[in-house]
């Protein structure tokens, strides 16, 4: 089926089996593998995205279901001068990362909370995480990160 | 995991969807937000040959006051249930438990008609409905019928449905004074309740539970004793009156007939505290 979206930026046009999961659509036909996949059941958060600024697992939505929107991943948050997004320079900053796997899903679903609330507490910040696991226990500069890129810390 | 081959249909209308599923029976499947069926469809636990796209309909997702009700379009988002002021002020268990599914990237992608219709007995929201005692609209070939919420869940993964019809609404009475209670055990965040108690006290109390049968139930034994003049803590002993409760890695029937007796312990503690 064919399928058409605004994919950081740049209109995207394909013609995909209706099975194809929006995260295969993106690593694999438009090669943007900074999207993870890590547990492939929606629990991990190492494969979120912005749907319309909105933070999704890619792993459990059809790329059909994401026709017509506007989708942004990792490789779309820096601008276009290479400038990175503030949240990824506090993750930077901040050494919010060990291994790295889990960090693009991060950076997405922390750019998704502080739309929402803007001066998150710590413990708002760990809850709005949730859904985002580091298997290297990370959490602690993880979580300072988000705070700094909130202007909390 | 990719989920089997299927032909997929966008619906442009509640009616549509409806001629597409009276078409194609019980090989269709209605896919709304996805976050329900599109794992067990990777797991291969289902593979519809057709999944019929609701999820554009756009006038099926509202919050809105019905006078002595608020009126909820069965596409509307954990996410804005979460936040809707309208909910936080008439029925603030619901707003309240829609915050307890998933995680917010899945809260911004499912939706309260496919939560219900998906009939998960673990699952967080058909809990508060029973407790809150909601009706349902659905739409068939033949019209719209509305449904109890105590009718709805008829076993494992299975409704009040026919395979032709379309929940379209979902309405739960103005409670904004009453007392209520959430009470979900888990033992990592995101997951889903190892047992779930709700409570929600308008002169009479209504106690829900999640996990502890094939499908979400009212804790009727509670409800009579509390109703015959019983004290919390003995009302709460009853709580798996009724129940089945699953067994699984998380606890055998023992444990969860534990869980819930405490659970709705907790529960009236503080709705009717």
């Amino acid at each position: 089926m064919k399928i058409d979206m605004t994919v950081n930026g740049d209109a995207r046009s394909a013609d995909v089996e209706a099975r194809t999961l929006l995260v295969h659509y993106l690593r694999d036909d438009l090669g943007l593998t900074g999207t993870n996949v890590g547990c492939d059941t929606s629990s991990c958060g190492a494969c979120t995205i912005h749907i319309d600024g909105e933070s999704v697992k890619s792993c459990t939505m059809l790329a059909a279901q994401a026709r017509d929107t506007e989708v942004t991943t990792i490789e779309g948050m820096a601008d276009a001068s290479g400038e990175l997004h503030p949240m990824q320079e506090a993750f930077r900053q901040c050494h919010g990362l060990q291994c790295g796997y889990c960090t693009p899903g991060m950076v997405m679903a922390a750019t998704s909370l502080l739309k929402e609330n803007p001066s998150p507490s710590e413990a708002e910040v760990r809850e709005g995480l949730e859904g985002n696991l580091c298997r290297c226990t990370g959490y602690h500069n993880i979580v300072k990160a988000v705070m700094t890129a909130a202007g909390g810390a | 995991m990719i989920p089997a081959s299927f032909d997929y249909v966008e619906a442009d209308s509640a009616d549509a969807a409806i001629a597409a599923l009276a078409e194609h029976g019980d090989e269709a499947k209605l896919l709304a937000g996805g976050h329900s069926l599109i794992p067990l469809m990777k797991f291969r636990l289902a593979a519809p040959s057709v999944l019929v796209d609701i999820g554009r309909l756009s006038d099926l997702s509202y919050i809105n006051d019905g006078g002595d009700h608020i009126a909820i379009g069965a596409l509307t988002r954990h996410s804005a249930i979460e936040t809707s002021d309208l909910l936080t002020t008439n029925a603030p268990i619901l707003a309240h438990v829609a915050g307890q599914v998933g995680d917010p990237s899945v809260r911004h992608r499912g939706t309260l008609g496919g939560s219900l219709a998906h009939g998960d007995p673990a699952s967080d929201l058909p809990a508060a409905l029973l407790a809150l005692g909601g009706t349902l609209v659905a739409k068939g070939p033949n019209g719209e019928r509305e449904i109890a919420i105590t009718d709805f869940f008829t076993g494992f993964l299975e409704t009040a449905l026919a395979a032709d019809e379309l929940l379209t609404e979902i309405r739960v009475p103005k409670v904004p004074g009453a007392g209520w209670s959430y009470q979900k055990f888990n033992r990592r965040a995101q997951d889903w309740a190892i047992v779930g108690a709700a409570a929600v006290a308008n002169g009479s109390t209504n106690v829900a539970l999640v996990n502890m049968g094939p499908a979400p139930m009212r804790a009727t034994a509670v409800e009579q004793a509390l109703a015959g003049g019983a004290s919390s803590a003995d009302a709460a002993a009853v709580a798996a009156e009724g129940a089945s409760p699953p067994e699984d890695l998380n606890g055998d029937a023992e444990y969860r007939t534990h869980l819930a007796q405490v659970l709705v312990g907790r529960a009236l503690d503080e709705a009717l505290g």
